[in-house]
């Protein structure tokens, strides 16, 4: 414990009694490394004939007596303990220690080192835990839509107050960000369009490049993936608290239906918000795409808009816009599951905070891409 | 009594938020070895002395001095090695969430005693053997754990640097009846073995009567009486007539002196 104690020192002496083990010096943390090595190489050569004299013994505390003990073992520990000549103190210390050792720390010992096998193990885990993950989340939407068809027909039930408060937070909300976001992506695109097009000297089909790019795929996916950050953890994090503190089991016990009361509202909000978002940030991203023409190509508005019409089919819109809801209902199912597996603690809420979100952007993109690949056998 | 060594002093200490005084001129001797339980109404201050005297918390005037060193002078490298010989155990534990128990108790052997990785979790086994929980406990993270192994978890870690003085908030708090009485035999075990002096923050009267060499009173901003628990049931003040002879108090008393016998 103090600085500048004497370190503890281990001599096997052979008397003609028999061997004879003295102990000196301070037993104690600052000296463990190396009263731990002492003990190593002495391990072998202590048996139980060994006497253990402790006249020059110094200091000693839990870290010099577990070496003690160990390099003795439990039965001449103990009776090291019930030895007279020792102060009762230290007798005391060194019976906790060794009842400790007996009791509790049956093969204490290094830990292996991480291995081929052990990687294979955690793939296995891990595959695994894909493999439930998917089936928890099937199970998860098999709930919430008994839980809305139960409640579709009877509007009593209805929570409107909180669908309406979801609607403002995760909707209205979230327009300023998207708008600007959807804006300056808008702006990429097209000035991308205008280099890549402009070697062809077909600069003037960016107004179709913008269009068709946000219409389809922009519009929706920038709005999923801002919702997927931005809306997803928010569920998770509210849920998660309430999980946390017991409120979901209040509600349970209360004779309510969580699912009803917490994630249906969330839903169905998101349902709502995100196809009007999809909405918005296509608009935005077209007027970057615009803007852009109009300061890099010298396409007026007006000439903007002709060409808009005539050349971009209204398939694109409703191919883009029917992505929305399906979008909408994974990121709210994804955000409300993994809150309601959250357990007991604060880290767990934000460990499953990160999970939906990563989880919500992987099943959009995955929904997106399968979306392409349908859109495109179909010919739309 | 007087003769032993005193560990902690305190001496005239004032702690004062905005306007609320917690505590006026209070004087507290604490002496190697003993077993001290702070008892006091909610609100007056018994957290907060704890929290003085270990220096999470500046005194608005007043000194207190521990091993004879007063903390709030002293530089932050030499005031770092006297809270070395502290171990503390907070009211909910305060183990770290991200860390597994094993780690938690280990990183202070790490940190401090400059301790191998693989040699300091071998310790932190011993310790957590020490405070009653079995070594594979280790292993798991705080989350898992129920309310008494947690206590059990934290008073390992507040043992892993092998204090001098252990400073316990509330440990029996929320504990079922038969936990906390093993807590307390722990506490009297390792006190014993390991010579250490104990700062008790409890409201347990169980608590007191079974551990507790002498209690002092928390009261009126100051300590009112410090004294062995029998004394201190015959104050003359309301409050401590409430508590030692009120109806828990009178049973802790039945039960203690029946122990006794």
């Amino acid at each position: 414990m103090t600085t500048g104690s004497a370190p503890g020192t281990a001599t096997l002496t052979r008397d003609p009694g028999g061997p004879r083990l003295a102990l000196a010096g301070d037993w104690t943390l600052p000296h463990y490394e190396a009263l731990q090595r002492r003990a190593n190489e002495l391990a072998g050569a202590v048996d139980a004939a060994t006497v253990v004299d402790t006249t020059g013994l110094g200091a000693m505390d839990t870290s010099g007596a577990f070496v003690v003990a160990e390099l003795l073992g439990s039965a001449r520990t103990q009776s090291l303990a019930q030895d007279e000549s020792l102060p009762p103190a230290r007798r005391a210390l060194l019976k906790t220690v060794g009842d400790a050792i007996d009791t509790y720390c049956k093969g204490i010992k290094r830990p292996r080192d991480a291995g081929f096998v052990v990687m294979l193990e955690r793939i296995g885990r891990a595959m695994e835990g894909f493999w439930k993950q998917t089936l928890k989340l099937l199970a998860f939407i098999g709930i919430t839509l008994q839980g809305f068809f139960t409640n579709a027909l009877r509007p009593n039930r209805w929570r409107v107050t909180s669908l309406t408060s979801h609607i403002e937070q995760t909707g209205l909300d979230a327009v300023p960000i998207l708008a600007l976001l959807s804006f300056m992506v808008g702006c990429v695109v097209a000035f991308l369009g205008s280099t890549a097009l402009a070697a062809y000297g077909a600069s003037l089909f960016t107004v179709d490049l913008v269009g068709i790019a946000f219409l389809r795929e922009f519009g929706v996916l920038l709005t999923s993936i801002l919702l997927a950050g931005r809306t997803a953890s928010a569920f998770t994090a509210q849920i998660g608290s309430m999980k946390a503190r017991e409120e979901i089991d209040a509600i349970r016990t209360l004779g309510l239906d969580p699912i009803e009361l917490l994630v249906l509202p969330r839903v169905l909000a998101l349902l709502i918000a995100l196809p009007l978002l999809t909405f918005i940030a296509m608009i935005s991203g077209i007027v970057g795409g615009g803007v852009v023409c109009l300061l890099a190509l010298n396409i007026s508005p007006s000439m903007f808009l002709t060409m808009f019409q005539t050349d971009i089919p209204i398939t694109h819109f409703y191919v883009g816009i029917a992505k929305a809801p399906p979008f909408a209902f994974m990121i709210a199912v994804i955000g409300c599951m993994e809150g309601f597996k959250v357990s007991g603690s604060a880290q767990s809420v934000g460990e499953h905070t990160t999970s939906a979100v990563v989880q919500s952007i992987f099943v959009v993109i995955l929904l997106d891409a399968t979306a392409a690949l349908f859109y495109m056998e179909m010919g739309w | 009594m007087s003769a032993r060594e005193t560990v902690i002093e305190v001496r005239g200490l004032v702690n004062r938020f905005g306007t609320q005084t917690v505590h006026e001129n209070l004087d507290l001797d604490v002496y190697r070895g003993e077993i001290i339980g702070i008892v006091g109404g909610s609100g007056t201050g018994k957290s907060v002395l704890l929290r003085t005297i270990i220096g999470l918390v500046r005194p608005v005037a007043g000194e207190v001095r521990v091993f004879g060193q007063d903390l709030l002078s002293l530089s932050d490298e030499r005031r770092s090695q006297v809270e070395r010989r502290f171990g503390v155990l907070f009211q909910s534990g305060a183990l770290f969430s991200s860390l597994t128990v094993a780690e938690n108790i280990a990183l202070p052997l790490v940190e401090h005693a400059g301790l191998p990785r693989a040699d300091a979790q071998r310790l932190a086994g011993v310790k957590l053997a020490l405070a009653g929980l079995p070594v594979d406990s280790g292993r798991k993270y705080p989350s898992q754990l129920s309310g008494g192994m947690i206590k059990r978890a934290a008073l390992a870690r507040a043992l892993a640097l092998d204090p001098e003085i252990l400073f316990l908030d509330e440990p029996t708090a929320g504990l079922d009846p038969i936990s906390a009485a093993a807590f307390d035999s722990l506490l009297v075990t390792l006190r014993n073995a390991l010579g250490l002096t104990v700062f008790l923050v409890t409201h347990d009267l169980d608590t007191l009567y079974s551990t507790c060499d002498r209690v002092a009173v928390l009261s009126q901003r100051r300590v009112l009486a410090a004294a062995p628990i029998d004394e201190v049931a015959k104050t003359d003040d309301a409050w401590v007539q409430a508590y030692f002879n009120g109806p828990r108090g009178r049973a802790a008393t039945a039960a203690a002196h029946a122990a006794r016998e």
